[in-house]
């Protein structure tokens, strides 16, 4: 596993849900990743959140990572859910609520 | 550089013979599209695969020239 790789595995097992992005989850900086931002805080489920911009080295080698050739990137508990398509569809039917209670990671209110 | 819409359906019919392709241009800029595909060859694969496999069908690009193309994926009734 490349240097890389090995950091982004590191950021992913930090923290149940990760969300690879551009900008912050306080000031995303695409349009994408501000709609996965909104249905994360709309479900209550806390998130971890790494600022791609930031680090060419995982905004490149996070594609190769999943074989997900976009930003942003979700994953909980380690597994990878989608991108903004995946994740707005999941939510409109309603499953992305159901997977985020089944894997326990949505904050008791 | 941008892609035209027939562009982006011939990468993938060539990918995906069988695929229904109805794609919307968002921006008019070529750049941002919203694609509906529908193929047998999607059928029991979870979501990320389904995408996967339109990704890899458009060799590279997405991501690249093709800055956004919103997907949803479907099998046939």
């Amino acid at each position: 596993m490349t240097d890389t790789a090995t950091r982004i595995k590191a950021e992913i097992d930090s923290s149940p849900v990760t969300v690879f992005m551009k900008g912050t989850a306080v000031f995303p900086q695409c349009g994408f990743s501000a709609r996965v931002v909104q249905i994360l805080s709309h479900l209550n489920v806390p998130f971890k959140s790494v600022n791609v911009l930031e680090d060419a080295e995982i905004r490149e080698g996070i594609k190769a990572y999943s074989n997900w050739p976009t930003i942003p990137q979700v994953y909980v508990n380690g597994e990878f859910v989608g991108g903004c398509d995946i994740v707005s569809e999941m939510f409109q039917e309603g499953e992305l609520q159901k997977l985020m209670e089944d894997q326990g990671v949505t904050a008791k209110v | 550089m941008a892609m035209q819409a027939d562009e982006i359906t011939g990468f993938i019919k060539s990918a995906l013979p069988d695929a229904e392709v109805i794609i919307k241009d968002l921006a008019g800029d070529g750049d941002h599209y919203a694609a509906h595909v529908t193929s047998e060859a999607f059928r029991g694969l979870p979501r990320v695969r389904q995408h996967q496999m339109v990704y890899a069908a458009l060799q590279g690009r997405m991501g690249g020239v093709l800055h956004a193309l919103a997907l949803t994926t479907a099998t046939p009734e």
